[in-house]
């Protein structure tokens, strides 16, 4: 089993505190859901745990198994068995999807025990199929001209080619019409089990009717400030944020930012 | 033989070269007339660049001796990687000698003819002498130009008669592997009404650094009709200056592409001009350079638009590393009477390091209303979130750099038409930029 522990972490962008103390604690085996209104902190989370170059941690830790993720470049906490699905999923000019993907795959292999091509090529198609993307997908430019749904598609495609020990999506189901977001869900799901931890950040509960999360949590003003099981995301889509503002007395649930 | 000189040959040197070389009297007088010219003829003047010190006529010696290739066994390794095995119609020049030409039966029975320079010169006299210099790139432009003619030391003849269309590209080397040599190369490639054909030319230096100099002109001409591939990887060693022109003549209907990788490593003035004169003639040109040291460059690619109906489009893409200094000339100039024309051109470029330059210069001449034209020109780093997302994906920000070089590079590397050149521009640019 690993474990990915986030404490007290402070994160700010362009010198504006946006996470405030976060504590979350994620196991592998184990679906968590992150959900609260816009402008909480929740893409800054995932960001930040990736590495964005733009967002700062000013303190706290974020450990994988002990070690400081917090430490590591960008490249060595993929390698550590992070792996963060993008909101916005950057588009590579000139790099097939499959050669971007051949080079991720040999990134985690010692040189000289690459994949074999047609090894590759069997598991792409596999995993293309099962997520109901067209073949011709992996010849064209990495996201170039993809649509929101085919971006997000792809995105899962990468997750179950690299096969990471915690991924974490931010706002996957966002853009994505229901039939779209019934595949990015299996290709989850398909994920789920021994070995595998998932953080899932999303405002909708919609995303979690096909995805039953094991944990729920409620981000506010840069921190967790409620956590729960599966019935807290049915209680948030049937009445709201409210009432948890209500019962912690807070106001303004954002961290002050603009968008 | 071998002509020695010091500074600048004598009238009585380009004779006896001539003369030695068996050409006709009319070959002999165009290169004194040349010689005679140049000292009063004025520098070309790349825009933006200033070449007054650079070096363009000083040179060890103008020809010298190398040894052919008895076949394509004999080749040095760095040749074979580029000439596929399946290869049928190739011909390679050492330094400056003619050393090994092979030629398919099938073009031999079409009548194509496809030989050196100066077996073109001596044996199809009135051809080349219609197309040398005449219509295309002229001695009198400018001293580097004449000093061109009157001192040619090597080059290539094609000619594709009416009709005939070559499916197989023709594949020309020219292997760079005396530090001494200097290369004066005329090309003239042909292609008679409604003909087509593929032309892929190599300079490749295996001498680490080269004391001779590079004054290359290429002469294109797509009559009516006709279709012309001309595709050309230059890469060649620091040291001594380039010069190269390469110029398109596209007459009625006629297209002309060019796919050009220009990597060598000294400094390098690059002009490419097509004229598409006949209407409804096309031209498209692609480039990537990649800089690297601290090499100064200019490339000015200019697309004339005569005929109506003409549609000329330029890509180029360049990466500069290191201290390297380019300027990127686009130039679209649509001429009074060439109505429904159109004139694209996209510069783009990528610069790795801090002291790294690059110019784009994109340039519009419209001197007709009734045309279309566009252009569009930028000039840049490495895109941070593109390295985070590569880099999110487990692969190292040096193979994240690779990736988006290699990408950006893409479009012109990718309509290269012969596969061994195609993995060797890859292979050139990977270890440029590394």
């Amino acid at each position: 089993m690993s474990t990915l522990v986030i404490q007290d972490l402070h994160v700010a962008i362009d010198g504006k505190e946006i996470l405030k103390g976060l504590n979350l604690t994620l196991n592998t085996n184990e679906i968590h859901a992150i959900m609260g209104p816009n402008g909480t902190g929740k893409s800054t989370l995932a960001s930040a745990i990736m590495g964005h170059p733009k967002y700062e941690v000013t303190s706290g830790s974020v450990t994988l198994d002990g070690e400081d993720v917090l430490e590591m470049e960008v490249d060595e906490r993929a390698q550590a068995g992070l792996f963060l699905a993008m909101q916005y999923p950057s588009e590579i000019t000139g790099v097939t999807n499959a050669d971007f993907l051949r080079s991720a795959i040999n990134s985690r292999r010692e040189e000289g025990d690459e994949i074999s091509i047609m090894k590759f090529i069997r598991e792409l198609d596999s995993k293309m199929e099962y997520l109901e993307m067209d073949q011709d997908m992996a010849q064209r430019y990495l996201n170039e001209g993809f649509s929101g749904g085919e971006k997000k598609r792809n995105e899962i495609l990468q997750l179950m080619m690299l096969q990471p020990k915690f991924a974490i999506l931010d706002e996957i189901d966002s853009g994505l019409d229901i039939d779209a977001l019934k595949v990015v869900s299996k290709g989850i799901n398909q994920m789920r089990g021994e070995g595998f931890g998932c953080l899932i950040i999303t405002h909708y509960q919609r995303l979690l009717n096909y995805i039953t999360p094991d944990h729920v949590h409620v981000m506010m003003q840069g921190r967790v400030v409620k956590s729960g099981g599966p019935e807290l995301a049915h209680k948030l889509e049937a009445q709201g944020y409210d009432w948890i503002k209500e019962e912690l007395g807070i106001e303004d649930e954002t961290v002050g930012q603009e968008a | 033989m071998t002509v020695e000189t010091k500074l600048a040959l004598t009238e009585q040197d380009v004779r006896s070269y001539s003369s030695a070389k068996q050409e006709p009297s009319w070959f002999a007088e165009y290169r004194v007339q040349a010689l005679l010219a140049a000292e009063n003829l004025p520098m070309p003047t790349p825009d933006k660049t200033k070449i007054d010190k650079w070096n363009f006529t000083n040179f060890p010696v103008h020809s010298v001796e190398s040894t052919p290739f008895a076949s394509i066994a004999e080749l040095p390794e760095e040749v074979k990687a580029i000439v596929n095995n399946e290869q049928k119609s190739v011909y390679i020049q050492r330094n400056n000698t003619p050393a090994f030409l092979q030629i398919s039966e099938e073009l031999l029975a079409q009548g194509v003819i496809f030989t050196d320079i100066f077996t073109a010169v001596r044996e199809h006299s009135d051809l080349v002498q219609k197309y040398f210099m005449t219509n295309g790139v002229k001695s009198d432009e400018h001293k580097l130009a004449s000093l061109h003619a009157a001192l040619l030391n090597g080059g290539v003849f094609v000619y594709v008669p009416k009709n005939v269309e070559l499916v197989e590209p023709i594949q020309v080397v020219f292997l760079h592997d005396d530090a001494q040599a200097s290369l004066f190369n005329h090309t003239i490639v042909v292609a008679d009404a409604n003909s087509s054909v593929t032309y892929v030319e190599n300079y490749l230096s295996t001498v680490p650094e080269s004391a001779g100099l590079v004054n290359i002109v290429s002469e294109v001409f797509a009559e009516d009709n006709a279709r012309i591939t001309y595709g050309a990887v230059d890469v060649l060693a620091k040291g001594g200056t380039t010069y190269v022109n390469r110029r398109g003549i596209a007459n009625r209907n006629a297209r002309i592409e060019w796919a050009l990788g220009l990597m060598n490593d000294g400094d390098t003035i690059s002009e490419n001009v097509t004229h598409l004169v006949g209407d409804a003639s096309y031209g498209d040109t692609k480039m990537v350079v990649v800089g690297r040291g601290n090499q100064k460059q200019n490339f000015t690619t200019k697309i004339i638009h005569w005929g109506k109906h003409s549609e000329g489009y330029i890509l180029k893409h360049g990466v500069m590393k290191d201290e390297a200094s380019s300027i990127f000339n686009g130039i679209g100039k649509i001429e009074h009477g060439a109505t429904k024309s159109n004139a694209v051109q996209e510069s783009r470029v990528l610069m790795l390091n801090e002291k790294a330059r690059g110019d784009a210069n994109p340039i519009l001449l419209i001197d007709e209303d009734d045309v279309t034209a566009g252009h569009a020109a930028s000039v840049g780093r490495v895109d941070p979130l593109q390295l985070y997302y590569l880099m999110s994906r487990g692969i190292s920000k040096q193979d994240a750099e690779r990736l988006v070089i290699h990408g950006f590079l893409a479009p012109v590397v990718n309509v290269l038409p012969i596969e061994g050149v195609k993995k060797q521009l890859t292979e050139v640019i990977e270890r440029k930029v590394r």
